[in-house]
């Protein structure tokens, strides 16, 4: 068994320890956010956060996880109250097949969590390990802009 | 008191004897050639050549303008700052007549008469040809002028004191011009020329001393260079196939080789200047270099392969070490026997230079910090995993990789502390 910290929450898993988080996210625990793209960290579909880095979920074994706090995309917000992340690639539209996506707004909260308010150079050095196939990247770095808008707004109004 | 007034005498007598000797005059500024009055074809030619020192590696700052310098080369001795040999008169080269520049890369000395720290290559600049080195000047001082003042150089005391250097030129700096070896071939003859002068693959591939220069007797022997080893290119080399010209020649215009690995850190900066260049010099070097590596016999290679095939292919092999988990959910979607990487696919461990270096430096640079190219530029690609497995898990699995795939003796010095790389990863 191990002891996985995913979204605030504390799972017991029976994978193999050398099991990437990936196909456990997916299989045994039902979140669907991270996507498999290419299985070899190569296109960052699967991006999640541990500790608040983004990493290829797919070239992470669980057994490297003890003590460490994973956060997936169900876990920045919902349908309902999303994240100033999803609310901005909603609001830019910066979906076109929308599979990097996903991975996309998860490197995009890694940046801005360091980050309040990242150049545009900063945002696509950042964001160039995560691939679209669409093309839609004009978009998804305006999205990560507003994102960073959105967040600042949000914490006005919280103070 | 007459014997110390004596002995005064003596080291005042010595200390200006010195200073006249190291003095060197400063040379009239020069205006800058026009490009209409430089033949075209030497341009082209010093661009060629500029490719094969690879200039732009020490002389352009981290995502700066080509040639401007404000580049940081760490040495033993602090840190060098490559300079602007843009044609700006002011912050970069402009004012180089031919003379003066052709001085600053034989006897490493600026127009101004300031001897140049040895971090610039004038050691093997010197085996260059006048044509060549005209040429090179001819390229430079017909680049965009960009006015761009870098931090310079300050070395502690008296490492500061440049005229030390003219004692250091005086022991180590041979200024005799290449000489080519009758009995080889011209390819070959071509190499040499070319990796003992202008490409410099000694600067970084041949241990340096106390005084940070080359040992020529052990040329090629393996080297450091800005926070990774240089392996040995002779018979010292880690392969575990023994390196042919054909591979070599593949590897500098590629970056990688299957039976191999891939370049990285500061090479990968010299095959990317290399993948653009004339293919007969580069196999030139080829050539060169695989002399260097005692041109294997095909029985040698046959012997290595089927050596190498008997090692773990995969990571099917069982271990309780620690490492294995980590590599297992790391590395082996790639490195494993059945990795699925159709393009550029990641070495086998069993055979990869870094796995089987006598030094853990450049696995854990690779492991931390990754492969890449620079934007637009297609090529091997590994991610860092510094950022999710810890030092001792990296140790872990560089352990494992060691022992169950590399085949050599454990690495003594895996606690030692990550180096400092300029690319910062």
């Amino acid at each position: 068994m191990v002891k996985l910290t995913i979204n605030g929450t504390v799972h017991d898993v029976s994978a193999e320890p050398d099991t990437p988080l990936l196909y456990v996210l997916r299989e045994d625990l039902a979140l669907n956010g991270a996507k498999y793209g290419c299985g070899v960290g190569q296109c960052g579909s699967c991006t999640v956060l541990v500790d608040s880095k983004a990493v290829f979920s797919c070239l992470v074994p669980i057994s490297v996880l003890a003590g460490r706090v994973v956060t997936t995309l169900e876990g920045l917000g919902t349908t309902d109250k999303p994240s100033p992340v999803q609310q901005a690639f909603v609001e830019m539209q910066a979906a076109q097949c929308g599979y990097c996506i996903p991975g996309m707004m998860m490197r995009a909260e890694a940046l801005l969590r360091l980050s309040s308010s990242p150049s545009d150079d900063e945002i696509r050095t950042h964001m160039q390990p995560n691939l679209c196939r669409c093309g839609t990247h004009m978009r998804i770095v305006a999205a990560v802009r507003r994102a960073a808008e959105l967040r600042k707004s949000n914490g006005l109004r919280k103070s | 008191m007459r014997w110390l007034a004596r002995v005064l005498a003596l080291i005042a007598i010595v200390a200006i004897g010195y200073v006249v000797w190291a003095w060197r005059p400063s040379l009239p500024d020069a205006t800058a050639p026009t490009r209409a009055a430089l033949n075209p074809e030497l341009i082209r030619k010093g661009a060629e050549l500029a490719a094969f020192g690879n200039c732009a590696q020490c002389h352009t700052a981290p995502k700066g303008k080509l040639y401007a310098g404000g580049r940081a080369v760490p040495t033993p001795f602090g840190v060098v700052w490559g300079p602007n040999i843009t044609p700006d008169l002011e912050t970069g080269i402009g004012g180089y007549s031919k003379t003066a520049f052709i001085r600053a890369m034989r006897d490493g000395v600026d127009r101004r008469g300031r001897h140049l720290y040895p971090a610039f290559p004038y050691d093997h600049m010197a085996k260059m040809t006048e044509d060549d080195t005209v040429a090179v000047w001819a390229f430079l001082l017909t680049r965009e002028p960009i006015r761009q003042s870098n931090p310079t150089t300050q070395l502690a005391f008296p490492l500061n004191q440049r005229m030390l250097l003219a004692g250091w030129k005086a022991l180590f700096l041979d200024r005799r011009a290449f000489a080519p070896d009758p009995n080889q071939s011209a390819a070959w003859n071509r190499g040499a020329y070319l990796v003992e002068g202008l490409a410099h693959c000694g600067a970084c591939h041949t241990p340096r001393n106390v005084f940070g220069a080359e040992i020529k007797s052990a040329a090629y022997s393996g080297g450091q260079a800005d926070g990774w080893n240089a392996p040995a290119l002779n018979l010292n080399s880690p392969a575990a196939v023994p390196w042919t010209a054909d591979r070599i020649e593949a590897y500098l215009r590629l970056g990688r080789d299957d039976l191999h690995g891939a370049s990285a850190g500061p090479m990968n900066e010299v095959t990317q200047s290399l993948a653009n260049v004339s293919a007969a010099d580069v196999a030139a070097i080829a050539i060169f270099v695989a002399h260097i590596a005692g041109n294997p016999t095909p029985e040698r290679t046959a012997a290595a392969l089927k050596k190498a095939a008997t090692q773990p292919p995969s990571g099917v092999q069982v271990s309780q070490a620690p490492g294995a988990t980590v590599y297992a959910g790391a590395c082996a979607q790639c490195h494993g026997g059945n990795g699925r990487l159709p393009i550029n696919p990641a070495v086998n461990l069993a055979l990869s230079s870094t796995a089987r270096a006598p030094d853990p430096t450049n696995f854990f640079n690779v492991v931390r910090g990754g492969v890449h190219q620079p934007a637009g530029i297609a090529g091997s690609f590994m991610p860092g995993f510094a950022e999710i497995l810890s030092e001792v898990q990296i140790r872990d699995v560089a352990a494992y990789v060691r022992e169950s795939f590399a085949g050599q003796p454990a690495w003594s010095n895996l606690d030692a502390k990550p180096r400092r790389t300029s690319a910062g990863k």
